[in-house]
């Protein structure tokens, strides 16, 4: 076995993931909330104004980093399904089973975070534009993933919404797209990788600072629900009644 | 990687490829109708059809906004710096409605393809900046003109 697979392996073992996860999980939560204090206080009460939209504009530090999440999050679920589809690493059933709900969550309020902010600066909460339909359709594909879940049996159910996650990621390009392919009224994207943000510095570092906080709690919220996921599938192996005697008392 | 895996692995590529071809040709075609507005110079060729709600996008023409006295009917014109059209709405305008400012009205072509607005939205762009920025960047730009 080659040794860079290696950690591929040891990170497909539920032991290995149960006990180190809880340090990724606690380092995780920390610097999350950390950066979020940070980004939010920056930028709800020390980046200036937007010139157009005053301090409306300051919602982006809720909405952009609940955007950028719903669909990176989706794509690594779509990964995990492929995981689970070719290589039948059970693992990537528990994280997909953990994880849709917090991804149909943050896709839910991207969704209304994204209506609040259209009322006052472009007069409605909702039109039906490419941007916003796109992302509707995600979190359609995030409920009916649940959905699938929920209506079959276990090792049927894994094998099927892993199929509708991965077939589903044709919808991110369509999202991120979107706004150019078509006529939208959203308008195009502030940060991008390959140029310069269309803000100053002082917008673009605390939006920063809280898409990277998003993230790190999304990844907080993913990993907490997965160990106990793990604990719940193999509550009857050895290593999953040690530790619920050692940390549960059970 | 084991042989059955690649095989595994190609067969959903092939899914996903085609799957995604399909939904791309499927948009490509609805096009028309997933663009959220006309550009005026659609509506100047007549492609906008008259009678039925559409949505018009375009800026704000410097100077053409016109405002009755007595009343809050207001008329403008927004072009796509190929073609103009007049734009006749009575009703409260959103906040970031201005000349020089992207817009989207919803209404219908009169015969003399103006569009009786029932609705307008106010469309920004991706440039956020402190007000004294694009101050400063404005007074630049009107020194660089004259």
């Amino acid at each position: 076995m080659a040794r860079r697979w290696q950690w591929f392996h040891r990170w497909g073992s539920s032991p290995y993931v149960y006990r180190q996860g809880a340090k990724w999980q606690t380092g995780l939560g920390f610097v999350g909330l950390t950066l979020l204090a940070v980004g939010w206080i920056w930028g709800l009460a020390f980046a200036p104004i937007d010139y157009q939209q005053g301090n409306s504009y300051r919602i982006i530090f809720l909405h952009v980093p609940v955007a950028f999440l719903a669909q990176s999050m989706y794509i690594g679920f779509a990964a995990a399904g492929l995981v689970l589809l070719v290589w039948k690493m059970k693992l990537a059933d528990a994280a997909i089973e953990a994880g849709l709900v917090v991804g149909a969550w943050v896709t839910f309020l991207a969704l209304v975070t994204g209506a609040i902010w259209g009322k006052p600066t472009w007069g409605t909460y909702w039109v039906w534009d490419a941007r916003l339909t796109s992302m509707l359709i995600l979190l359609f594909l995030y409920v009916g993933a649940m959905a699938l879940r929920g209506a079959l049996p276990r090792d049927a159910a894994g094998k099927a919404v892993a199929l509708l996650l991965v077939v589903g990621v044709i919808n991110i390009p369509i999202i991120k797209y979107s706004v150019e392919w078509w006529n939208t009224l959203h308008q195009g994207a502030t940060l991008k990788l390959t140029e310069r943000p269309a803000m100053p510095a002082s917008m673009w570092v605390p939006l920063v600072v809280s898409i990277l906080a998003m993230y790190c709690l999304a990844g907080y919220w993913v990993l907490r629900r997965l160990r106990t996921q793990l604990l719940i599938r193999e509550h009857s192996t050895g290593w999953a009644r040690e530790a619920l005697e050692r940390e549960h008392g059970l | 990687m084991k042989p059955q895996r690649k095989r595994k692995l190609v067969q959903i590529g092939l899914v996903v490829a085609g799957l995604g071809t399909a939904v791309g040709l499927g948009l490509y075609a609805l096009s028309t109708n997933i663009n959220l507005f006309y550009p005026p110079a659609k509506v100047a060729a007549g492609e906008a059809p008259v009678g039925t709600t559409i949505r018009v996008g375009g800026m704000v023409v410097d100077d053409s906004v016109v405002r009755a006295s007595d009343s809050l009917k207001v008329s403008f014109a927004v072009t796509d710096y190929a073609e103009q059209v007049t734009i006749r709405y009575e009703g409260i305008l959103p906040d970031l409605f201005r000349e020089g400012q992207g817009i989207v009205a919803e209404g219908q072509l009169n015969a003399d393809r103006e569009l009786i607005a029932t609705q307008v939205l106010a469309k920004h762009d991706e440039q956020y900046m402190p007000p004294e920025i694009a101050e400063s960047l404005q007074n630049q730009e009107s020194k660089s003109v004259y």
